[in-house]
């Protein structure tokens, strides 16, 4: 069935943009209505039918998720099923890599990111994002956490002292680099450089917080603390953590969406993904049957 | 063999042999360069014909067709420099040994530096004051002669300020003066009625400057007949008579009776007089410094224009640029600019920033100097940007590098807070890639602080009267023509009156200029270093 889509798509691009045109309003209500009427059950974010191509090959078919709010999701998959490159579509981060072009809806709280009124930098003030390798900026642990409120304009010395406490105690590093504030953080050790990340992140005080395989280059003590952060962070934000580590994954979220080849195999609770999932290529790769 | 033995081989002597033509070059220039500071001994020949010759030595050599099957070891010549110019006509002199009957070091033997005419060498036979001797003899002449020298010095010293400083300023102001009343009466045509009260003031400060000139010449006058009062009577070795005014000596030495350290102290002395002093003689004596001051300017004012330049393009080129064929085809011909020949850019130069641009602010902003041209001329400015122009490729491409060696984890780590493109160039990129723009400076400096061809076009010239930063408003005069190491080592060199009296500075002049560049680079290159310490990272 999927291939089968996602061939017409490929070949008659015009096809899946019709079904979408007619949907559209639909969605748009129904979310509408949603909001209205049950704040907490509304997804934080929603997609709609996501597809997204790397020029001519289609990374992403037909992807339709709604991640809860201020809850851990995790997106699991062997490499090369797509869970990074969804991960990216959520910040438009994306849009730096040249001939990619996606398609479907992504709504942020009911708004769709990819209309052209949305202001992209404003987006990604509002979902964060933790890499893969920690990418600390050659600067002074203060400047680095100070980046993204200086970005917005913040200029005052005691705000900034703030906010660099706060988000530094957010991400538990505080008590570690107090002491250091204006040194380099590139002399901090692979988890703390991590931790400066996510308390970078912080800073800009996001609704979500998009984690691509954080803990992959980390020992497992540093491993074990940001998975400790992620209960703390999950209080306030809404957090999505793609890992090919699936204990991890069983561990911090609360949901769980399968990748297979570009396509959202299963999306459910954790518990059932990996006790009773419900199709056969879900359980082969949870029982480590492959990947 | 198969091991590559013999391939270590052959690449380790290709770095001996280019690091013994490095150490060669070094030694060469070093070896002929420092010995111009030594002062040797006098040394006085006798000839079998009973004639003498007196001055330093400067070299022996085989007579190229004495080596005969006879006399397998040939006959030897003695060059000397024996000065006494006016008298001589020549500095040098060769004298074959075997012609030579006996050589002393005479203790009496005078050796005086003059402000012109180069070296004397003789003794003392009598000091005048004005027509009346005041001191005769060896001895007494030289007792005499050494604070009368002084004084002399002094009194140069005074007059060079009041010509050079004082005269110098009051003509400057007499000139803006004639300028803005040119510029009035252009404004204006002297047809349509009085310039009213401007004009009169104007007119009356020219007066009153002309009337500190006079002062200022009699002043002069004064110094100069002091300064003239006192001559003395040299004898050469043969007996031959001059007689010149004491003004004219800057030094006075007997070096014969000079101990060692007194000569190192000489020795140190005489560097930095080279190092400070203006030239003298057509550049063949005196100093340096002009040259040195030209060139280190000239270099700053370069990276100043360079490195904007070179960072925006090389911006442009790999961050905003589609890449493409164009953009490949823009890089392969960036790339080939930088093998243009120099003078190709000169004469760019003198065309382009000379003629049009230069030509174009003449016209607009200083209509009133011309016909004689301010900035339509050649300049240190003008020159400063050909070589600019000349290095920006070496830069660009030391950007890119720099660039393309930033992660691109740092570029979406900034993306992903919420940095538009340009914040994230300006707060992230550009930073990071500063010890590579600083690469492209230093290839840059190297590249243009050797360069004398696209200078000769563009405002270098052989003796420049003022420095291009003076204390008068505005104090830097980029339209000043300015002096150069490396065209001073052409002209010293090659258009002197005197070339073989010269060759000593021509290796001075080498020697100082690749330790100018060596200067400027170490400078840059500490800081980039600094820099990647900053910036690069230490852990993980």
């Amino acid at each position: 069935m999927q291939p089968f889509l996602s061939n017409t798509a490929n070949s008659e691009p015009a096809q899946p943009q019709s079904p979408d045109w007619l949907r559209r309003p639909v969605i748009n209500s129904t979310v509408a209505k949603v909001a209205h009427d049950n704040k907490d059950t509304m997804p934080k974010i929603a997609l709609r039918d996501v597809n997204f191509f790397y020029g001519m090959s289609q990374a992403l078919s037909k992807v339709n998720i709604e991640i809860p709010i201020k809850q851990v999701t995790a997106f699991i998959g062997p490499s090369g099923c797509g869970k990074s490159t969804l991960l990216r579509c959520l910040n438009r981060l994306n849009d730096l890599i040249e001939g990619a072009h996606i398609e479907g809806k992504i709504l942020l709280d009911g708004m769709d990111i990819y209309s052209p009124h949305v202001d992209v930098t404003d987006l990604r003030k509002r979902v964060g994002m933790v890499f893969q390798r920690s990418n600390p900026f050659p600067k002074p642990i203060y400047d680095n956490i100070a980046y993204g409120p200086r970005l917005q304009g913040v200029r005052s010395r005691s705000t900034l002292d703030d906010i660099v406490e706060e988000s530094l105690k957010g991400a538990g590093l505080w008590e570690e680099v107090k002491d250091r504030l204006h040194e380099s953080a590139l002399g901090l050790s692979g988890g703390q450089q991590q931790r400066l990340c996510i308390a970078r992140a912080l800073a800009v005080k996001p609704d979500v917080l998009l984690m691509d395989e954080p803990c992959s280059a980390l020992d497992p003590i540093a491993t074990a603390k940001i998975e400790e952060l992620l209960f703390d962070l999950k209080k306030e934000l809404t957090v999505v953590i793609v890992t090919h580590n699936m204990q991890q994954a069983a561990r911090v979220s609360d949901h769980t969406g399968f990748f297979l080849m570009g396509e959202l195999v299963e999306f459910s609770d954790t518990k059932t993904i990996f006790t009773t999932p419900r199709d056969s290529r879900t359980e082969d790769y949870v029982t480590g049957r492959f990947g | 063999m198969a091991s590559g033995d013999l391939f270590v081989w052959a690449s380790g002597a290709g770095l001996a042999i280019a690091l013994l033509m490095v150490v060669g070059l070094l030694v060469l220039i070093m070896a002929n360069g420092m010995g111009f500071f030594w002062i040797d001994d006098v040394v006085e020949l006798t000839l079998r014909d009973g004639k003498r010759v007196m001055g330093q030595l400067a070299g022996r050599e085989i007579i190229p067709n004495s080596v005969t099957p006879g006399s397998p070891q040939g006959q030897g010549r003695i060059r000397m420099k024996i000065g006494n110019r006016d008298l001589y006509g020549l500095d040098f002199k060769w004298v074959d040994e075997a012609k030579t009957a006996s050589k002393a070091f005479p203790h009496d033997a005078v050796l005086l530096e003059r402000r012109e005419w180069g070296n004397m060498y003789g003794r003392i036979k009598a000091i005048y004051k004005g027509d009346m001797p005041s001191s005769e003899g060896g001895e007494l002449g030289w007792k005499t002669l050494l604070p009368l020298v002084e004084q002399a010095n002094a009194l140069h010293a005074q007059i060079y300020k009041i010509e050079k400083v004082e005269i110098g300023e009051i003509n400057a102001e007499i000139e803006r003066s004639r300028l803005k009343i040119r510029s009035l009466e252009l404004r204006t045509p002297p047809s349509q009625g009085s310039h009213g009260p401007t004009l009169d003031r104007l007119k009356a400060t020219i007066s009153l400057a002309d009337a500190r000139y006079q002062e200022k010449t009699e002043a002069l006058e004064k110094l100069y007949a002091r300064f003239n009062e006192y001559t003395v009577v040299m004898v050469d070795a043969n007996g031959q008579e001059k007689r010149l005014p004491v003004g004219q000596i800057v030094r006075a030495l007997r070096p014969n009776e000079l101990s060692t350290p007194v000569k190192v102290g000489l020795y140190l002395g005489n560097v930095w007089k080279v190092l400070t002093d203006e030239p003298r003689e057509a550049n063949t004596e005196g100093g340096i410094f002009p040259a040195i001051f030209g060139t280190v300017m000239m270099v700053i004012i370069m990276s100043i224009a360079v490195v904007p330049f070179g960072v925006l393009a090389a911006l442009y080129l790999r961050e905003y640029a589609k890449q493409g064929t164009i953009v490949r085809l823009v890089r392969i011909a960036v790339n080939n600019l930088a093998g243009v020949p120099s003078i190709v850019y000169g004469v760019f130069g003198l065309g382009f920033f000379v003629y049009v641009i230069g030509g174009s602010i003449d016209a607009l902003f200083f209509p009133e100097a011309l016909p004689s041209p301010t900035f339509g001329t050649g300049g240190i400015l003008w020159a400063s940007l050909t070589l600019a122009l000349l290095t920006v490729p070496v830069v660009i491409v030391a950007t890119e590098e720099g660039l393309a060696s930033v992660p691109r984890d740092f570029r979406e780590g900034s993306m992903a807070l919420g940095a538009t493109k340009l914040e994230t160039m300006v707060r992230v990129i550009l930073p990071c890639a500063l010890p590579g723009i600083l690469t492209g400076l230093i290839l840059a400096i190297a590249r243009a602080a050797g360069e004398v061809a696209p200078l000769m076009l563009t405002g270098v010239v052989k003796l420049a009267p003022t420095l291009p930063v003076d204390s008068a408003w505005p104090f830097f005069h980029l339209d000043r023509k300015f002096m150069h190491l490396g065209f001073h080592i052409y002209d010293v060199g090659f258009q002197s009156p005197n070339v073989e009296a010269a060759k000593p500075m021509v290796y001075v002049t080498t020697l100082v200029l690749i330790l100018v560049v060596v200067i400027l680079n170490l400078t840059a290159i500490t800081l980039r270093n600094h820099l990647r310490k900053k910036y690069a990272g230490s852990a993980v």
